[in-house]
């Protein structure tokens, strides 16, 4: 028998967690219903190239009116088209693809980040937890936007960029509550316990303080994916994010405002799914965070 | 007999209080030596001294020295490597001294590992043979439960082996029957008992409970206010305490033999918090036989009988002995 794998230690992992889970879900009808929209979400970047009529890049002689302008929902193109004659449709597809790669991937970077430095400040303490929570305090402080358009107009846009500059910046509020939260766990017993088998630092932050933060780090991982969705469409609509012709939701905005007025689906289509992708994520958060904190009173 | 541990007039300073104030203890091979005394006389705060514990707003003074090495100049490394392998402890909570997230597995091999140099298959190994010792059933099986399918007493035992796992030196039991009801106190310390004899491992027991400590430990030393008011072997001291302070513990032990007193005797008054008088004897305001000369001159550390040691101006022992 070797080791469990940490996330097995958590306390939601119990034989009742996910019956626990699936009832509170029943109470929880927005919860249910974000849960499922995310899970359809999933499904749809997926299976994009099988739902897709069209492909995403592909302009199209027919998809253009004979004055140039997009044309409306409907005549093959199940959402219309955009200005250089391509499939809404197929483009909103392959986007929720790029929008929920970049999202989840720069969040768990900034995830991981965030942990490691909360979790190293708040237990060896001292000057290392000066400097690293001053570092913090810093990078808060920054503007979002500015610094990461000054870090992409530096560094150039692409997708890898975009992710690397939205984890340099969300890390700062996990590391915060990482860090408030093994101040306290670090004088419990079995800690100080811990410390007298001489066991390592490095042992001792994986071994004995991780698994008690797991849940704190659900719930904040979930609910950062909403904003780091929304800071690569904000990018993207500034025109430092994913670089065209790679369709991002932030992206079809940026290029639908100039035709709103002659074709409206080319920002509401895009719109809506962000809307309600970041709304799905926080209320899946929030639930969660409800579900994991054992303080929380039962919600009817 | 060569010492384990020796203190030397340890002095710990947190920034408002003074919480031990010259203390010395020697501790030899294999020997039991009980720390008593009640709540703030800095019997704990010994215990983490010598254990490295205190965080770093103590200031420590004095000497502690380990098999004949300075503990207080111990580096880092050095300190990870000399805990659990040399010395151990175990803690008064059994639920709160182990960690609630981990099977009882992991806590136990994770020292064996470290310090023995075990692989996974052999420290598990050791693991079950550990926990059959501390008289676990079905030992195999319960390394893959965590701390809450345990009960307090068995948890306690869990922790004992945890400590005794790389057998270590000396092993300090800080109030390590104050959470447990009285009929498993006994088993635990009998477990202690039966582990540190077969290592010749040396015990410091702290507690507040004479009783505990005088049925377990080969010598007493009894803390006032952070300082030793009486030091001996446990058959002397009980049987003839010198200082009031040993005598009104002694009192406060419920009897089961004699005539029933109306209500047990306490001692009145509490002990003093932070600023200790240094000019007078700190028992002073609490001791039925106090005389001016207490209030105005401490008194020190100096023999009472053949062994034993007290810091007393008119020990009780001086009328028998004259």
């Amino acid at each position: 028998m070797t080791a469990p794998p940490i996330a097995e230690a958590v306390p939601l992992a119990a034989p009742t967690g996910l019956r626990r889970a699936l009832g509170s879900l029943r109470h929880d009808l927005p919860a249910l219903i974000s849960i499922l929209v995310l899970v359809l979400l999933a499904l749809a970047a997926i299976f994009a190239p099988l739902l897709a009529s069209h492909p995403p890049l592909q302009t199209y002689q027919e998809g253009l009116a004979a004055n140039g302008a997009p044309i409306g929902p409907g005549h093959g193109f199940p959402l219309g088209t955009d200005p250089n004659g391509r499939d809404v449709l197929a483009r909103l597809l392959y986007g929720a693809r790029v929008s929920l790669t970049i999202g989840i991937l720069a969040n768990g970077l900034a995830t991981v980040f965030g942990v490691l430095v909360g979790l190293t400040a708040g237990y060896l303490g001292g000057w290392v937890e000066t400097i690293l929570m001053r570092l913090t305090d810093v990078v808060m402080s920054f503007p979002i936007l500015l610094f990461c358009i000054a870090l992409i107009s530096v560094t150039g846009p692409s997708e890898r960029n975009v992710v690397i500059v939205i984890a340099l910046i969300y890390w700062t509020t996990l590391a915060r509550i990482i860090r408030s939260q093994v101040l306290s766990l670090r004088e419990r017993e079995f800690v100080v316990a811990a410390r007298t088998m001489g066991l390592s630092h490095w042992r001792i932050m994986r071994k004995h303080l991780f698994p008690h933060l797991v849940p704190t780090i659900i719930v904040y991982a979930t609910l950062g994916v909403a904003s780091s969705i929304l800071i690569e469409a904000s990018l993207s609509f500034l025109g430092v994010g994913v670089p065209v012709p790679t369709p991002s939701w932030g992206q079809m905005i940026e290029q639908g405002k100039e035709y709103f007025q002659i074709a409206p689906w080319l920002l509401f289509a895009p719109g809506v799914c962000l809307i309600v992708t970041v709304l799905a994520f926080n209320l899946a958060g929030d639930w969660l965070r409800d579900l994991l904190d054992p303080t929380a009173p039962e919600r009817r | 007999m060569t010492a384990i541990l020796e203190v030397d007039d340890l002095t710990v300073d947190f920034s408002r209080t003074t919480a031990v104030r010259g203390v010395s203890l020697r501790v030899e091979a294999g020997e039991r030596v009980g720390i008593v005394g009640e709540s703030g006389s800095g019997k704990s705060v010994t215990a983490q001294a010598v254990m490295r514990l205190l965080p770093p707003t103590a200031t420590v003074g004095g000497r502690i020295r380990f098999a004949g090495q300075d503990v207080l100049g111990f580096d880092p490394a050095r300190l990870a490597a000399w805990r659990g392998a040399d010395i151990a402890m175990v803690f008064q909570d059994p639920m709160s001294s182990l960690n609630p997230l981990l099977r009882v597995g992991t806590q136990l091999t994770e020292g064996l590992r470290r310090h023995r140099g075990l692989g996974k298959a052999a420290a598990r190994a050791e693991a079950v043979r550990l926990l059959r010792t501390v008289g676990i059933d079905d030992a195999e099986r319960r390394l893959d439960d965590y701390p809450h399918a345990f009960s307090g007493g068995m948890r306690q035992r869990v922790c004992i082996a945890i400590a005794a796992a790389c057998t270590p030196k000396l092993i300090i039991a800080d109030e390590p029957t104050t959470a447990l009801d009285v009929t498993v106190q006994a088993q635990v310390l009998d477990l202690l008992d039966e582990l540190t004899e077969r290592h010749d491992t040396a015990t410091v027991l702290v507690s507040h409970d004479l009783g505990v400590i005088s049925s377990f430990c080969d010598r007493i030393m009894v803390m006032y206010a952070g300082q030793v008011v009486e030091a001996g072997p446990t058959d002397d001291i009980v049987a003839a305490p010198a200082h009031p302070y040993t005598r009104a513990l002694l009192d406060s032990i419920p009897r089961l033999d004699g005539d029933l007193p109306r209500r047990l005797p306490t001692v009145p008054g509490s002990p003093p918090f932070g600023n200790v008088p240094t000019g007078s004897c700190a028992f002073a305001d609490r001791c039925p036989h106090a005389q001016d000369r207490c209030r105005t001159e401490a008194p020190t550390m100096a023999p009472v009988g053949p062994n034993t040691t007290a810091a007393c101006h008119f020990p009780l022992t001086e009328g028998a002995r004259t």
